[in-house]
């Protein structure tokens, strides 16, 4: 579905998405790309033209590290980077599991949580989703 | 691009210094680029009022080239502030073969200073304030985990070991313990880099380059101009850049960077390759950087870099001389690293470095690497001799 935001451009209207609970990411509608980060232009074929879709969800670890930090401060926590199945990669975190469990070419899911205020996509473990 | 750079040998390198590494209590950073920049002048025998081209970077200002000329009380024709991360002095010295080959200058100065080590005590950076906001919820511990990352993913992939990427701090502490200049010379070892503190898995902080204080400066001038000076000219031969994205989450192929690309074009310009290098100065913030930059430059195939660089090769008399004065692992790391590594190179093509002097050094490479793999630039230099 092509949908016009009430007002601003790609990066506003999938803030506006994600606030509301509904995760989309953009498709070309010239090309068929998915494309990740918001764009005005398509990276593939310039086209200026996009479909806001739901990903599936489903995606694969590409790397992963461990950001060594203090007990009293919060623990060690995981940082990774996730392709999704539509082909685009994103910044996020593996929850669900030790940060040193994370490995690279694990079959992960989004989840939507609250954070600081406003809602981002984190990954469970496939099957494990809470 | 057919035959050598039309420029090759047409500019040089005629001053080079640095000032203030390691701990400078008290001074601003303007302060410890102008120091450099007096001491590359004095070098090459100039004097400020012969500089009229002005390439100047800072991780302190969002106008560092118009904050130091002004300090410096000079109006160039030629202002230069390429930011391009740590990789932006190696990069500016394309930019200043060009103004001063076509006439636009007549003396390029090219600068970077930093006071983080005793201003703040952690890498200073501007782009704290900028928004990223498709990552920074997450909590990037940015450059360090990004690069934690890369190394990750290329042990995944080609079987590298943290043994072997420890291999490149234990290099670069021997250069170091042979550099007067160098902030850490004390022995180290494999197992010491190994035991250390994790930081950002799989690096230790001993995977990781240093926090200084320091500048370094150095001064370009034509060739016709450069042979009568006060010391001998060390010509550049090529310059390349490239770049692949901003931020970590959008690199192509965390394993491979814009210097397999930019580093053989380098190498074309010159008319060389890698085989041809007698002494390598490549950006080593992390020890992984030493590993896939040497693959991308072409000095061994993508995925043989911890194999490459493993069995000692890197180590005074191993057979590729890398970051002789100790690089950003153990001499200085002031937040860009990119003017350190042409400066070793100038000294190391002088013959002005004693104990750590490699016999013959005709040509130096030169790597500037900027973000997190996000710009990188190669540099090849030669003697007298290279032209």
């Amino acid at each position: 579905m092509t949908e016009t935001p009430l007002q601003g451009g790609p990066d506003a209207t999938y803030f506006r998405y994600l606030e509301a609970g509904d995760w989309r990411i953009q498709k070309c509608t010239g090309c068929g790309t998915h494309v990740f980060q918001p764009r005005v232009m398509c990276p593939a074929c310039a086209g200026d033209a996009f479909d806001w879709v739901a990903p599936s969800g489903g995606g694969t670890v590409y790397s992963t590290t461990i950001i060594r930090r203090r007990p009293e401060r919060g623990g060690d926590y995981n940082v990774a980077l996730i392709d999704l199945a539509e082909g685009v990669r994103m910044m996020s975190r593996v929850e669900g599991l030790a940060p040193d469990m994370v490995a690279i070419g694990l079959p992960v899911t989004a989840r939507l949580v609250d954070d600081d205020g406003a809602k981002i996509v984190v990954f469970d473990p496939t099957g494990e989703t809470s | 691009m057919s035959g050598t750079w039309e420029l090759r040998g047409k500019t040089a390198i005629v001053g080079a210094a640095t000032a203030h590494l390691g701990e400078a209590p008290g001074y601003s950073h303007l302060e410890i680029m102008a120091d450099a920049a007096r001491g590359a002048l004095t070098d090459a025998g100039l004097t400020l009022a012969d500089v009229d081209g002005l390439f100047a970077v800072s991780m302190h200002s969002v106008f560092p080239v118009l904050s130091f000329g002004e300090y410096l009380g000079i109006q160039p024709k030629v202002s230069d502030g390429t930011i391009v991360g740590g990789s932006s002095a190696v990069y500016q010295m394309l930019h200043a073969a060009l103004a001063l080959h076509h006439g636009l200058c007549d003396v390029a100065l090219i600068v970077y200073g930093s006071n983080q080590r005793t201003a703040s005590g952690k890498l200073h950076s501007p782009s704290g304030a900028e928004n990223l906001p498709y990552e920074k919820p997450y909590g990037l511990r940015a450059p360090i985990a990004g690069y934690a990352m890369a190394a990750a993913r290329h042990m995944h992939e080609y079987g590298t070991t943290r043994e072997q990427l420890a291999e490149v701090a234990v290099a670069a502490r021997m250069w170091a313990a042979m550099n007067e200049e160098a902030f850490d010379r004390a022995p180290l070892t494999v197992e010491d880099v190994l035991g250390a503190r994790m930081v950002c898995d799989p690096l230790s902080v001993r995977d990781c380059c240093l926090v200084t204080d320091g500048g370094g400066a150095i001064v370009m001038t034509r060739a016709d101009r450069a042979k009568d000076l006060a010391k001998p000219p060390v010509h550049l031969l090529s310059c390349a850049g490239g770049q692949t994205h901003r931020q970590i989450s959008m690199m192509p192929d965390l394993t491979t960077t814009s210097a397999a690309e930019c580093g053989p074009r380098a190498f074309a310009m010159a008319g060389l390759k890698p085989a041809d290098v007698d002494v390598a100065q490549v950006y080593d913030a992390f020890t992984i950087n030493a590993v896939i930059l040497l693959e991308d430059l072409g000095f061994c195939p993508k995925g043989e870099g911890g194999r490459f660089v493993g069995d000692g090769r890197l180590r005074p008399g191993g057979g590729l001389p890398l970051n002789t004065y100790g690089g950003g692992l153990s001499c200085t790391h002031p937040g860009m690293l990119g003017i350190f590594t042409t400066i070793e190179a100038v000294r190391q093509l002088r013959g002005e470095c004693g104990p750590r002097q490699v016999a013959d050094a005709e040509i130096a490479l030169a790597h500037g690497n900027g973000g997190m793999f996000a710009h990188e630039s190669t540099a090849l230099l030669g003697s007298g001799a290279a032209l």
